[in-house]
Order: C-alpha cells, then structure tokens, then sequence
C-alpha cells in the first residue's frame, strides 16, 4: 500500500469514528423524508422537488463537511503535536496532505453515495418506476462530488497555516465568490470601467468556477448532461486540485513544526 | 528555497494555463447546451417573508440583486424570455414593500416589449397595485401605474384616472393635476409623452431605467419631427408636384435652414408617396416604435 | 565515508522574536558534535537549552537557519533515512481515537511490513512496555505514564539502528524508569546509537557513555561522565547521632547539618581526625565516614551558575 494511502484510510477511520458524520447523515435522510411529504402537496412535479431537494441537500451537507473537517485536517495534527510521531516515519509531508486530503474525500464520497441511495429510494416511493433519464441523476451528483472535492482542497490548503475559523471563512469566501464570478464578469462586461471588466475577467477564470458544476436543474427535468462536459469538469478538477495540492505541499514543506 | 516550492511555482502557472483553456471550452459546450427552464424553487412571497426570520431586508436586497443580474443577463445573452422577471419582482416587493426602486423598474421591464422587458402591462398594473396598497400615501406609485395605463396599455381612462388619485396625495407635484386633464381631454400626444418620459428619466438613480427612457425620448422626437417634416412635404409638393428625394431638397427650397437629423444625428428618409422615414442606419430604428394615437 | 551514527556541523537554529517579529532568538548556537555508532550519548541541559530543538531539528520536524547535519551518513533531508531512525517525542500525544495497538499498527505500515509481521511486532514491543493489558484501550484514556510507554513502543517496533528519545523518562514512575533504562540497555547491547536529552542526571550517569551539556543554545561540554566532574575527593562526610541530653560540640554546632536524630558533618580530610576525637568526647556515636566526591550535577550547576550571571539565551541582534 502506498503510504499515501496508509494515510488516506486513517483519516477516513478518524471520521468514521468521529460522531458528527453520522448526525448529518440522518440529518440528509431526514431532508429527503420531508421531500416526499412535500410532493404530495404539489402534484405532478413531485420528481422534481423532490431531485432539486435531494441533490440540494446532499450539496449543502457535503460543504459543510468538507468545510468544517478540511480546516482542521493539517492544523489540529499541528496543534496536537500528533503529527511529529507520524512525520518521523519515512513518510514525505506531500504524502502526508496527499493521504489527509484522500481520506475526507473517501470520507465525502461514501456519505455522498449513501444519500444518492437514499434519494434514489425517495423517487422510487413517489414515481414507482425510475425513468432512464434518472441516470442523469448520478451525473449531477458526481458534479457536486468535483465541487466537493475542490473545496476540500481548498480547505486543505488553508488549514496549512491559519486556524480553523479564519480557515472556514477563506474557504467559504473562495467558495462563494468562485459560485458568481459568472455573475461578476457578466456585470463587469456591461459597466463603464475597461478596468473593472479586465480585472472580473481575471476573476473569472483564476477562481475555480463552480457555476460549472450546476447540473441541478438539468437533473430535475430529466436533461441529458453531454459527456463533453462530463469530461471538461474532470479534466478542470483535476487540474485546479493539482495546482492546490502543489500549493499547500509548497506551504506545509516550508514550515517549521510547533 | 525547498525543493517542493521550486517544484510548485512553474507548475502552478502551467496549470493555470490549461484552467484557462478548459474554461473556455466549458463555457462552449454550457452555452450551447438548450436554454435550461430556470427554477425559483420559492414562489411563495408570503412563505419567504415568514423563512426569513426578520432578515426581511437584507433578503430583499439580495434579490433586487439578483433581480438586476437576472435583467441584465437577458439583455447580455438577448434572450427574450423574461418570465421569472415577475415572481422576483414580486419576492422583492413582498420583502420590502417600500423599495420603491423595484416597483419602478416593473412598471419599465414588466410592461417593455420583448427583447427589452417581458411585455406584460398587465402584471405590471399588478406590481404596482401591490405597491400603492403598502404605500397608499405615496404619490409616485400612482404616476407609475397612470404611466404603465398611458403609455403601454394605451387606457386613457385608467391612466387620467390614475393620476388624478396620484396628485391628491400629499408632496403630489402638480403636473400630475395637469396630466389628469390633458389625457382625459387629448388621450396620447407627444407632448405628454414626452413630458412622462423625461419624468421618469429624471425619478430614478438606475442605469437600466435611465437609458430605457432616453430611448424613448429619441424615438419620440424623431416621430415629432418626422410628422413635422410630412408637413413641409406637402408644402414642397404644392410647389413642386412632387415629394422630395432627399432632405436636401427641403434646404435648397429653402423650406428648412437645415438638413433635419433625428437625435442620433441621422438625416431623414423621403418615401415617393410622402411619407417620411427613419434613416435605415440610424440606432433609434431598432426600437419598435408606437406612436401615441388619438382617444 | 563517514562513520558517525550522528554529526552535526555548526547546526543553528534562529526563531523570529518579539511582537514585530524583528527580533531573533537563537534557540541552537553552532553545534558541531558526533555519536559513535553503538553510543548511547546524552544531552543535558535547563529548559529552553536547545535540547528539544537539536532533536527536532535531527528528524527534520524544523528547519535549520543554517548548518547541517546528518544520520547514518545521509542528509536530515532525506527522509528515507527515517526507515532507521526510531523517535520519541517529548510529551508524546497520539490520535487519541485509536487503541495503542491500531496506532503500532499504524505506524508499523510505514515500514513495509506484512500483516503477520505487524501483529507480531506490535504484539511484541507492546509487551516490551508493559501495555500488554492495554493494548485495545483507546488512547484518549491513556494516562501519560502510558503514553509515554506507547511512545517508546513505537519508536523502536522497526528495529532502527539509530534511536532518538526526547526525555524519555519524563512522566514514569520509579519503575517505569527502570524498565526505559532496561531498554536502552538492551538497545545498546543491541549495537544500535541511543540518543537521548534528559534533565535528570543520574539518569545521564548511569546511561551515557558519553554527555553533551546544552545551555542557552550552545553546547558547554562534551564527555564521558567521568571526565567531566573532577575526580578529586571534595572531603569527607561523617554521619553521627547525639545521645540524648548531651550537647554538640560548640565548635561544630555550626556546621552540623541535622535531620531527625542524624547528624553530618562535613569536613576537609585534613580535619577528619580531629573531629573524630571531639565528636567521641562528647559521647557522640559515629556511624559512618565516606569520601564526598563531586557529582555532575556539581558541575552542571556550576555551568549553569555561570551562565545565569552571563545572561539567558544568547540574542542575536535581528537582521
């Protein structure tokens, strides 16, 4: 096993064991329970609601996980002085984030799955049959994965050298203003200042772009996502994960242990 | 410098480049997938307000924002499909019945014909209704609808109407008295037209209304001047028996001082039967015209 | 080639101090030393000396200002040489949500061991530290005389050749001390370099082969033991009681030190005669004379009595 993995499969024990995983998961199913009591209010786009309320909720869950454990990821193995034992083996510091950042997203992704199975059931109870356009399903919830994924690498790399709740807010801030920079560069276009369209034209493409992942709605209405797109939002993944892991392997070799 | 920073550097400019490609290539293939029905998962206005837990006001500034994006991006994108522009104004309005902006930019874009508004007089009688019912003592939500009555709905008798109710509330300027009369005695003429649309011009701080408006006032003035120069034809027929080929022509008769351009600054056309056109490069022809007409 | 287990050549260590972090400590002054393979060595020193910091430096936990050192002849950079180097940590803490023998276990992967192997080692050195009992005990409620048995279970569970321990004592009682030194004993017999920083000096004594005396970041000394305290014989003590009723001599009243019934004196060896005989006239009951020598830790306190009045930890004026 590499030790990349050695790493990854401890912290998704750690998670597993640490009991706030399994309160969110309950708090999901419970969402979703109420999404079939909604639909029978409103007839006829019970399937909708009750997709946009699932993968909405499976959505929010994930960030907060990803938030609120990422940012201690580095910082509480700091603080905790645990990490000179581990950092005394022959393991290299990049294979020490690698392997944290594999296990909470092991961690998101088997949460993640559950509550699919969970919103599968759900549309099930209600439409008793499940269209083949249900599979655009799972291409929306393996968008909200990549979103899920970026943000725990972000949070990752934050939780390099700032504390938990400074890190939260970075990540949230990143998070948000890479949700509207669409918004910004459109408002940035039709404004007055060549300055300020540059400079939101900038924004637009050095902050990772999570407009891009929104597949909710095609979801809904049973839309089929083009596997170009599937592919594009892999490959721009990928690549932003890199640049982030490079960065954080950058900040975290140069620092000095407590 | 640790060898994992000098490592990073490089790397991460390389990879901000393929970003960049990538993007590019996403934002191809997202606007060319079909225009996706948009959803406002809430449309319940009296709900909201109730899940905003007195955050009243800072949700209703967060969706006259999004309101503005929403227009904006219609504009940007010249998509003609307008129909969540209501419901938002709506939610706004519901949330804070006094921003009294929102109402504004209703009356316009609710009630503008499509690509510029979603064409709907009707649902912009509605809005601002809802407003007068929360602003009763407000005078500048019954210029609104008098307006919205006037100009797009083309009922003179709500409209005088309107503005009559409109010029009894107190601060009520009094050309609202004076417009009460005049549409009830003339119903459209160019120059309450005018007048209303320099007064909305001169009501509201927001860009998208303002330049609405000022296109308005240039259409207006070039069918003024337009039905003006039919005139002068006639008298140059009377004396040439025929219709002027050019605007020129109206100059060396020394009919005009000048050669007429419209607000853009584009000469007038001549038509062989008489009448008198817009130049086919002039700005001001995109816009649908409708000229006021008599009661 | 080198043949050092350990050296380090001028190893130095600045931190950025005060509030506008202009100013910087030196925590390591220019340490040049070097552990013989199969040595046990120790470095002692106050607080804040600079023991901790040379250790971390060693397993690349921190970085050096400048210097360099190396282990088994490789660089402290290269981090494949941790394959044969064992480390406790001071005040060790470990993630408190696994048993003692999930954290061997753990830590043993590192090594490429295969599942069987592993149990067999964890299993081992857990009963080397006496945790037997309480090896599936979840480690949040180890006490810190078990951490720090668990802490040298698994610096040592890879048999590596060079074994650096950061107090180990610390937090033992009388016992568990004795079983740490049984193991550095045995470490030792093993062939393999012990490296280890202690405040308490018998401890040093006992161990060491030889000793390095850290202060205010820069090394006082090095050497065996013995060498570094003078052999000289400092006089001698005699121990004796006073039956009851009868009166100390005034001329050693004085300097008679009292506890309980017992009483010692001490006198230059010149004198020893003489007060035997006054001691015996006042019916005093001798009960025993020993030769007083000078320990390390007369030696140590001497450095130290030194320093202090030279000034704390050396300032280094900020760049």
């Amino acid at each position: 096993m590499t030790r990349v993995a050695i790493v990854a499969l401890n912290t998704f024990r750690e998670a597993v064991r640490d009991r706030v995983l399994y309160n969110l998961i309950f708090f999901a199913l419970l969402m979703i329970s109420a999404a079939v009591l909604v639909g029978e209010i409103s007839i006829g786009i019970e399937r909708l609601v009750i997709v946009n309320l699932g993968l909405t909720a499976i959505s929010v869950t994930g960030l907060v996980m990803a938030v609120f454990i990422g940012v201690s990821l580095v910082y509480k193995e700091m603080d905790k002085r645990t990490l000179y034992a581990l950092l005394s083996k022959p393991v290299r510091r990049w294979e020490f984030l690698a392997g944290k950042f594999a296990g909470l997203l092991l961690t998101l992704a088997v949460n993640t799955a559950l509550m699919t199975l969970g919103l599968i059931a759900a549309l099930l109870y209600v439409t008793h049959t499940l269209a083949p356009a249900d599979a655009n399903l799972l291409v929306a919830v393996y968008f909200i994965l990549l979103q899920l994924a970026l943000v725990t690498g972000l949070a990752l790399l934050f939780s390099c050298f700032s504390t938990p709740m400074l890190s939260t807010l970075f990540t949230l801030g990143i998070y948000l203003a890479g949700l509207f920079s669409a918004d910004l560069r459109a408002s940035g276009m039709s404004g007055n200042s060549r300055a300020l369209e540059l400079m939101t034209r900038a924004l637009y493409y050095v902050l990772p772009n999570f407009s891009n992942y929104n597949a909710i709605h095609a979801a809904g209405h049973g839309r089929a996502i083009p596997f170009t797109l599937v592919w594009a939002n892999t490959a721009y993944t990928v690549s932003y994960l890199l640049v982030i892991l490079l960065a954080a392997s950058a900040v975290f070799s140069s620092r000095d242990l407590k | 410098m640790r060898p994992e920073v000098r490592v990073a550097v490089p790397a991460i400019a390389a990879l901000f480049l393929l970003l960049f490609t990538l993007q590019v290539r996403i934002d191809a293939i997202t606007r060319n997938l079909p225009l996706q029905k948009e959803e406002l998962l809430l449309r319940s206005a009296r709900m909201l307000k109730k899940m905003s837990l007195g955050y009243d006001a800072l949700l209703a500034d967060l969706y006259w924002t999004r309101t503005v994006q929403y227009y904006g991006l219609k504009r940007l994108n010249d998509d003609p499909n307008f129909e969540l522009l209501s419901p938002l104004l709506d939610l706004t309005t519901e949330l804070d019945p006094q921003l009294v902006v929102a109402y504004k930019f209703g009356t316009v874009f609710l009630s503008e014909h499509p690509p510029a508004g979603a064409g709907r007089p009707d649902l912009a009688v509605q809005l601002t209704r809802r407003g007068i019912a929360a602003n009763p003592e407000e005078w500048r939500f019954w210029a609104d609808l008098g307006f919205v009555y006037y100009w797009y709905e083309k009922d003179y008798a709500n409209a005088a109407d309107a503005y009559l109710q409109g010029s009894r509330q107190p601060l009520a300027p009094i050309w609202m008295k004076a417009m009460a009369a005049s549409i009830s005695a003339q119903g459209g003429s160019y120059r309450t037209s005018y007048f209303l649309w320099s007064e909305i011009y001169q009501s509201t701080q927001d860009a998208e209304i303002r330049k609405n408006a000022l296109k308005h006032l240039q259409t207006l003035r070039a069918e003024e001047d337009a039905q003006h120069l039919v005139e002068i034809g006639k008298q140059f027929f009377a004396r040439f028996h025929r219709y002027p080929a050019f605007s020129r022509d109206l100059v060396s008769a020394g009919l005009l001082p000048a050669v007429p351009v419209d607000p853009a600054g584009y000469p007038y056309v001549f038509t062989p039967d008489g009448s008198v056109r817009l130049n086919p490069s002039s700005p001001i022809t995109s816009e649908k015209i409708s000229p006021p007409s008599k009661p | 080639m080198s043949t050092w287990a350990i050296e380090t050549e001028g190893l130095t260590k600045d931190y950025a101090a005060g509030f506008w972090r202009k100013k910087r400590r030196r925590a390591l002054d220019a340490l040049t030393i070097q552990v013989q393979s199969g040595e046990v060595f120790g470095f002692l020193g106050p607080n804040g000396a600079g023991k901790t910091t040379t250790l971390k430096l060693l397993l690349g936990l921190i970085y050096p200002t400048s210097g360099a050192a190396r282990i088994l002849g490789r660089s402290i950079s290269d981090v494949a040489m941790h394959r044969s180097v064992g480390y406790l940590p001071e005040q060790p803490y470990f993630y408190d949500y696994l048993t003692a023998r999930e954290l061997l276990d753990y830590f043993a992967r590192f090594f490429g061991y295969t599942a069987a192997e592993r149990r067999e080692r964890v299993g081992r050195f857990l009963g080397m530290v006496g945790l037997e009992a309480a090896g599936d005990v979840q480690l949040r409620k180890f006490s810190k005389g078990m951490l720090q048995r668990v802490g040298m279970a698994q610096a040592i569970l890879h048999d590596p050749e060079v074994v650096i321990l950061d107090e180990p004592m610390s937090g033992l009682d009388p016992l568990g001390r004795r079983e740490v030194r049984d193991i550095i004993l045995d470490l030792k017999r093993q062939g393999r370099t012990i490296l280890f920083s202690t405040h308490i000096l018998s401890d040093a004594e006992m161990l060491c082969d030889r000793v390095g005396v850290l202060v205010g970041g820069k090394l006082q000394g090095v050497g065996a033991p013995e060498e570094l305290v003078s052999i000289a014989v400092q006089g001698m003590e005699v121990l004796f009681d006073m039956p009851a009723g009868r009166a100390l001599p005034p001329a050693l009243g004085a300097a008679a030190v009292q506890t309980g019934s017992r009483l010692r004196l001490h006198v230059p060896e010149a004198e020893l005669y003489a007060t035997l005989e006054l001691l015996r006239g006042s019916q005093a009951r001798i009960i025993s004379v020993t030769q007083v020598k000078a320990t390390l830790e007369d030696f140590f306190f001497r450095l130290v009595g030194n320093q202090k009045t030279a000034g704390h930890a050396v300032e280094v004026p900020g760049k």
